[in-house]
C-alpha cells in the first residue's frame, strides 16, 4: 500500500505561497463549527470576529508573501503580486462586508456561521481565480467564487426579492459558466493545453492558430463568459435585479470584490495566455468596453433604487476599466489595478450609507430615503456625497486620478478614441450621480413614515431602539473610512500607484 | 510658498468656520478671505513687470508615475486675475455676512473653497493641475446653487450648469492627458509642467482635434454663443452674491486658459482655428448685446452682456497681436471689476422692488441718491464710456482686431454701441422713471456701502490709471502669445 502511495507523483505543495488560502479555507471550517454552538453571543459576535480574524491572517499572509513570483502545485496556479494585490483587495472588501453585515437581517435568517463561511470561500474563490494560470483552474476558481455567492444573494429567506435575486443569479451565472466552460473546452481543443503559458507559445508556435475558427470561438465564448461575471454589456441584465435583491452587505460585496476577480482574471487570461491573439481580441473588447459605457450610463439614468442605480454604474465602470484591459500595456493593468482599488473604497462607502438608510427608514433603497439628510445625517450625507462625486470623477477623489490613468493609459496604448468615449460616459454619468447628491443636500426629507416592521427589508423590528443609534455605529464607521479613503486616493495616489506598477510588473512580457 | 498659502488659506478658513459656532463662523470666514486679498494685494506689489518669466514658483514633484508636478506661479498674465480673484470674494464673503443664510457655516465653506478651486486654476503651471482646480471649481458652485438658490427649478438649473460645464472640462481633460502623452517623443518621460509643453511641439493634426476640445471647455465656461445654453437658468438660479463671483471671476478662466495653455501650447492649431474663434466671438457679441437689449430680467441683462463682454475678450485674444492680447487681459480685470458691482447692486434692486423684472422697478433713485450714484459709475463703466479703463481695454482689442481682421472689427463696433443701449435701459428703468408698483425706495444700508464703495473706488482707480495692469502684464502677454503670432503672419 505505502509502495503504491509512494509511486503516485504528487505536486510539491508549497505552503508558504498558499498560506492565504489556507487561513481563508481552514477560517471558514472554524467560522462554521463555531456557528453550531447555542449561545446567542457566540453566533452573533464571535462567529463574525473569527470571519474577521480569518481574513486579517490571510491578509496578513499575503503581505508576508509579497515579493514571491513563482508558480505553484505543478504550474496550476501563480502566486505573484498582480494576485497578491487582488487578493488583498478581495479581503478587504469582505472584511468589509462582514463588519456591515454584523448586525443585518441576513446572517440571523440563514445561520451566522454558514453566512460568514460562504463569505471566506468565496474569497477563496477570487484568490484560487487570478492565481489560476491554467484553464482547469480558472474554471474551479469562478466556481468556488460564484456558488457561494448565489446562496448569499438568498440569505434573507423571507423577502421574496432576495430569493428572486439568488435564482436569477444562479441561473444567469449558470449559463456564463457553462458559456466559458465551452469556450475553454474549445481552445483546449484549438492549442492541445490547458496551461496559460503553453497555449501562448502555441498560438505562437503555429502562425495560423491565430485564425483558426475552432480557436476564435472558443476565445469568444470565454469572453462572453467572463464578460458576465464583470457585468459587461450585453451580459450584464441580470446586475441591476440581483444588486437590488440581495442583502446590502452582499451587494457591496459582489460588486466590488467580484468585479475585481473578473477583471483580474481577465487581464491574466488575455494578457498571458492569449497575448499572441491580441489583434483579433483588442479591437472586439473595445467595442464591448464602449457599449458598456453607453449601456451602463443610459441605464442608471432612469433609477429610482439607489442599488439600482450603483449597479447600472457598475456596467459603466467595467466598460471604463475595460480599456485598461484593451491596451495591453503595463500602463494599462496598473490603471486597472488602481481603479480598481479607487471603485472599491467608493462604492463601499456608497453601500453603507444606503444600508444606514434602509435601516433608519422605511424606505429601503430608494432615492427618497437619501432626501434631506445633509441636515438630519450629514455624517452619511458626506461620505455618499463624496462617494458619488468619486464614482463621477471630480477631483481630490480617487475616481478622478483613476480615470486620469486611464486616458493616459488608453493615450499611450493608441486607444485615444476610447479615451474620449470614457470622458464621454462620465459626463453622462453626472447626470445620475448628481441626482443622488441633490436628494440629499437640496431636498426636504419626506414626511416621516412611521416605521412598520416589514415595511423596509433591512428596517428594524418594532422593538429596535429609533433615533440616529439605529443603524449602527459600525456601518458609519464604515461609510466615513471609506469616503476618507477615496479622498486620500485622490490627494496622495502615490503609495497605491507603486503597488499597482508592483502588480502590474507581475506581467513582465508587457510593455 | 506665498502663492501655496494664498491659495489654500480660504479652504483651511472655510474649514475652520464650519467648524466655529454659528455666530462667529461669517465673520471668521469673512476675515480670511480678506486676508487672501491682503496677500494679494501684496503679490501685485512685489510684483516685477520687467521680466516676462514666472516669479514666486513652487516646483514639486505631485504624482511622479503620470508626471505631474505641483507647480505653481505667477506672471503678468494672471497676478491681476488673482487680485480679482480675492477681491471678488471678499466681497461676496463680507456681503453675505450682511445677510441671513440656512446653515451659514456650509455656505461659506462651500463659498471659499470655490475661492481656492479659482485660484488654484489661475495659478497652475502644470496642465493636469490646472484640469484638476478647473472640475473642482463647479463642485462648490452647484452645492451654493442647489442648496441656496431661488427658484422651484433651481436643482435642474444647476445641474444643467454642471452637466454643460462638466462635459466641457472632462473633453479638456481628455485633451490635457493628449498633449502630455503624445508630446512626450521615445526616451522623454510624460511631464504635463507647462514649461516642458512648451518645448514639445506636436504634429499639425494633433494640434487642431486637441485644441477643438480645450476651446470647448473654455467656451462653455465663458460662456461663449452657441455653447451658452446653461446661462440663463443658471443665473437665474444662483444666490446674488454667488453670482457676482461667478460671472466675474469664474468667467475668466476660460479666456485666461487661451492664453495660457492654448496659444503657447498649440500655436499652429490657434492659427488654423483664428477665423472661427473670430466668428464665434463676433457671434457671442451680437447675440449677447441683443438678447441683453430684448429681456427685462435685470440679471439676465447683466448675464448676456457677460457674454458679449467675454466675446470681446475672445476677439482680442484671437486677433493674435500684441494690442489685442493686451486689451483682452485688461478687459478681463475690467469685466470682473465691474461686473461684480453690478450683480451686488442688482440685488439691492431686486430687494426693494420685490422683483428681478426691470417693468416692476423704476423712481428707486428717488430717495436712494448713492445707490444712484455708486450704480451709474459702475453702468457707465459697463458700457465703456471714454474715461472708464473699460474704454481702454475695448478699444485696444478693436485696435488689435482692425490690423488682422478688419471685417470683423467693424462688425463689432455695433457692439459697443449696444453695450450703450442696454445698459442705459437698466439705469433709467430702474433709476429714474415712474415709480414701479410695489417699490421701496431707500437708501444704501451701511453693510452695503461697505461692500460697494470700495469695488467702485477700484473701478475709478483703473479709469485713472489702468498702466498699472497693462505694463506690469506687457512682457508675459507678449511672450505668451509670441508662438500662435509667429505661425498667423
Amino acid at each position: 500500500m505505502s509502495a503504491l502511495l509512494a509511486a503516485v507523483k504528487g505536486p510539491t505543495i508549497d505552503v508558504g505561497a498558499l498560506s492565504p488560502l489556507i487561513a481563508l479555507g481552514g477560517g471558514a471550517i472554524v467560522v462554521l463549527l463555531t456557528g453550531l454552538l447555542r449561545p446567542r453571543f457566540v453566533r452573533e459576535v464571535v462567529v463574525p470576529l473569527f470571519a474577521l480574524v480569518a481574513l486579517g491572517a490571510a491578509l496578513g499572509l499575503s503581505i508576508w508573501q509579497w515579493d514571491t513570483d513563482k508558480s505553484i502545485i505543478s504550474g496550476a496556479l501563480r502566486v505573484d503580486t498582480l494576485a497578491l494585490a487582488l487578493t488583498a483587495l478581495f479581503i478587504i472588501s469582505a472584511a468589509l462586508a462582514v463588519v456591515l453585515s454584523w448586525r443585518a437581517l441576513a446572517p440571523r435568517e440563514s445561520a451566522h456561521g454558514e453566512y460568514y463561511a460562504m463569505l471566506l470561500v468565496s474569497v477563496g474563490g477570487m484568490s484560487v481565480l487570478v492565481q489560476s494560470q491554467n484553464l482547469v483552474t480558472l474554471f474551479l476558481g469562478f466556481e468556488l467564487l460564484s456558488i457561494p455567492l448565489y446562496v448569499l444573494c438568498a440569505t434573507e429567506m423571507r423577502r421574496a426579492t432576495s430569493l428572486e435575486a439568488g435564482l436569477k443569479y444562479l441561473v444567469i451565472g449558470s449559463v456564463g459558466s457553462a458559456t466559458l466552460l465551452y469556450g475553454l473546452a474549445l481552445i483546449y481543443g484549438a492549442t492541445g493545453k490547458t496551461d496559460f503559458d503553453a497555449i501562448a507559445t502555441s498560438l505562437n508556435s503555429v502562425g495560423s492558430m491565430v485564425s483558426d475558427p475552432l480557436f476564435l470561438t472558443g476565445l469568444a465564448l470565454a469572453l462572453v463568459g467572463l464578460a458576465f461575471k464583470a457585468s459587461i454589456a450585453p451580459f450584464h441584465q441580470w446586475t441591476p435585479d440581483v444588486y437590488e435583491g440581495a442583502p446590502t452587505p452582499i451587494t457591496a460585496f459582489m460588486a466590488t470584490a467580484t468585479k475585481a476577480a473578473a477583471f483580474g482574471i481577465i487581464i491574466r487570461f488575455l494578457e498571458v495566455a492569449l497575448v499572441p491573439a491580441q489583434l483579433d481580441w483588442a479591437p472586439a473588447l473595445a467595442a464591448l468596453a464602449t457599449i458598456t459605457i453607453v449601456v451602463g450610463n443610459v441605464g442608471a439614468i432612469g433609477q429610482t433604487s439607489v442599488k439600482r442605480i450603483l449597479a447600472w454604474s457598475g456596467v459603466a465602470q467595467a466598460g471604463y476599466m475595460l480599456a485598461g484591459v484593451v491596451v495591453g500595456t503595463q500602463l494599462g493593468i496598473r490603471a486597472v489595478v488602481f481603479y480598481l482599488a479607487a471603485y472599491l473604497v467608493m462604492n463601499v462607502a456608497a453601500f453603507a450609507v444606503i444600508l444606514a438608510r434602509a435601516r433608519e427608514t422605511a424606505l429601503g433603497d430608494s432615492l427618497s430615503a437619501l432626501e434631506g439628510i445633509g441636515r438630519s445625517r450629514p455624517l452619511l450625507a458626506w461620505p455618499m456625497t463624496i462617494a458619488m462625486l468619486g464614482l463621477a470623477g471630480i477631483p481630490a477623489t480617487g475616481g478622478f486620478i483613476g480615470k486620469f490613468f486611464l486616458i493616459d493609459a488608453a493615450v499611450e496604448g493608441d486607444y485615444a478614441w476610447l479615451g474620449i468615449v470614457i470622458v464621454l460616459g462620465s459626463a453622462v454619468s453626472l447626470v445620475y450621480y448628481l441626482r443622488v447628491v441633490a436628494a440629499m443636500w437640496m431636498r426636504e426629507a419626506p414626511r416621516s413614515v412611521p416605521v412598520l416592521a416589514g415595511a423596509s427589508p433591512e428596517a428594524p423590528p418594532e422593538d429596535a431602539p429609533a433615533g440616529p443609534r439605529a443603524a449602527g455605529w459600525e456601518v458609519y464607521a464604515v461609510a466615513i473610512a471609506c469616503a476618507a479613503a477615496t479622498v486620500a486616493l485622490g490627494i496622495v495616489p502615490t503609495p497605491v500607484f507603486d503597488l499597482a506598477r508592483d502588480a502590474a510588473s507581475s506581467l513582465g512580457h508587457l510593455f | 510658498m506665498p502663492l501655496s498659502i494664498l491659495i489654500w488659506l480660504p479652504v483651511v478658513v472655510g474649514l475652520v468656520a464650519a467648524l466655529l459656532p454659528r455666530s462667529i463662523g461669517p465673520r471668521f470666514a469673512a476675515l480670511g478671505s480678506l486676508a487672501a486679498l491682503g496677500i494679494a494685494i501684496g503679490l501685485i506689489a512685489d510684483y516685477d513687470g520687467a521680466t516676462a518669466g514666472l516669479q514666486h514658483v513652487t516646483d514639486q514633484m505631485w504624482i511622479k508615475q503620470l508626471g505631474i508636478h505641483y507647480k505653481l506661479g505667477v506672471d503678468g498674465l494672471n497676478v491681476f486675475l488673482i487680485g480679482l480673484t480675492t477681491l471678488g470674494f471678499a466681497a461676496a464673503t463680507v456681503a453675505a455676512n450682511f445677510r441671513e443664510w440656512e446653515r451659514p457655516r456650509l455656505f461659506y465653506f462651500h463659498l471659499l473653497l470655490g475661492e481656492t478651486a479659482v485660484l488654484g486654476a489661475f495659478m497652475a503651471q502644470d496642465l493636469a493641475l490646472f484640469v484638476m482646480f478647473f472640475d473642482l471649481m463647479l463642485i462648490p458652485f452647484y452645492f451654493l446653487t442647489g442648496q441656496w438658490g431661488q427658484g422651484e427649478r433651481r436643482v435642474q438649473a444647476t445641474t444643467k450648469l454642471v452637466i454643460y460645464t462638466f462635459v466641457g472640462s472632462l473633453l479638456m481633460l481628455a485633451g490635457a492627458v493628449a498633449t502630455g502623452v503624445l508630446s512626450a517623443s521615445d526616451g522623454q518621460s510624460i511631464s504635463f509642467a507647462l514649461s516642458d509643453l512648451r518645448e514639445r511641439t506636436l504634429g499639425d493634426g494633433t494640434q487642431q482635434w486637441i485644441f477643438l476640445l480645450f476651446a470647448a471647455a473654455f467656451l462653455v465656461k465663458m460662456p461663449a454663443f452657441p455653447l451658452h445654453g446653461w446661462m440663463p437658468d443658471g443665473y437665474r438660479a444662483m444666490p446674488i452674491e454667488v453670482l457676482a463671483v461667478f460671472s466675474g471671476v469664474l468667467s475668466k478662466v476660460g479666456a485666461y486658459g487661451f492664453l495660457r495653455i492654448v496659444l503657447p501650447t498649440f500655436p499652429d492649431a490657434s492659427a488654423h482655428f483664428q477665423d472661427l474663434l473670430l466668428i464665434i466671438a463676433l457671434a457671442s457679441i451680437l447675440y449677447g448685446s441683443v438678447m441683453a437689449f430684448s429681456t427685462t430680467n435685470l440679471r439676465l441683462v447683466a448675464g448676456y452682456s457677460s457674454v458679449a463682454q467675454l466675446g470681446f475678450v475672445t476677439l482680442g485674444i484671437f486677433a493674435l497681436n500684441d494690442q489685442g492680447a493686451q486689451g483682452a487681459v485688461l478687459q478681463m480685470v475690467n469685466h470682473g471689476l465691474v461686473v461684480i458691482p453690478l450683480f451686488l447692486i442688482i440685488g439691492l434692486l431686486v430687494r426693494r422692488a420685490g422683483s428681478e423684472d426691470l417693468r416692476d422697478m423704476g423712481g428707486l433713485a428717488f430717495r436712494a441718491p448713492v445707490l444712484a450714484t455708486l450704480f451709474v459709475i459702475v453702468a457707465l463703466a459697463t458700457l465703456a464710456m471714454p474715461g472708464s479703463s473699460n474704454f481702454v481695454g475695448e478699444f485696444m482689442i478693436l485696435l488689435g482686431v482692425f490690423q488682422s481682421k478688419l471685417v470683423i472689427a467693424c462688425i463689432a463696433f455695433t457692439g459697443v454701441a449696444f453695450a450703450a443701449v442696454y445698459m442705459l435701459r437698466a439705469y433709467i428703468r430702474s433709476m429714474h422713471n415712474r415709480v414701479g408698483p410695489n417699490v421701496q425706495s431707500r437708501e444704501l444700508s451701511v453693510g452695503d456701502a461697505v461692500v460697494l464703495v470700495p469695488l467702485v473706488a477700484v473701478i475709478l482707480f483703473f479709469a485713472v490709471y489702468p498702466q498699472l495692469a497693462l505694463h506690469r502684464g506687457e512682457k508675459s502677454v507678449v511672450a505668451s502669445i509670441q508662438p500662435a503670432v509667429e505661425v498667423a503672419k
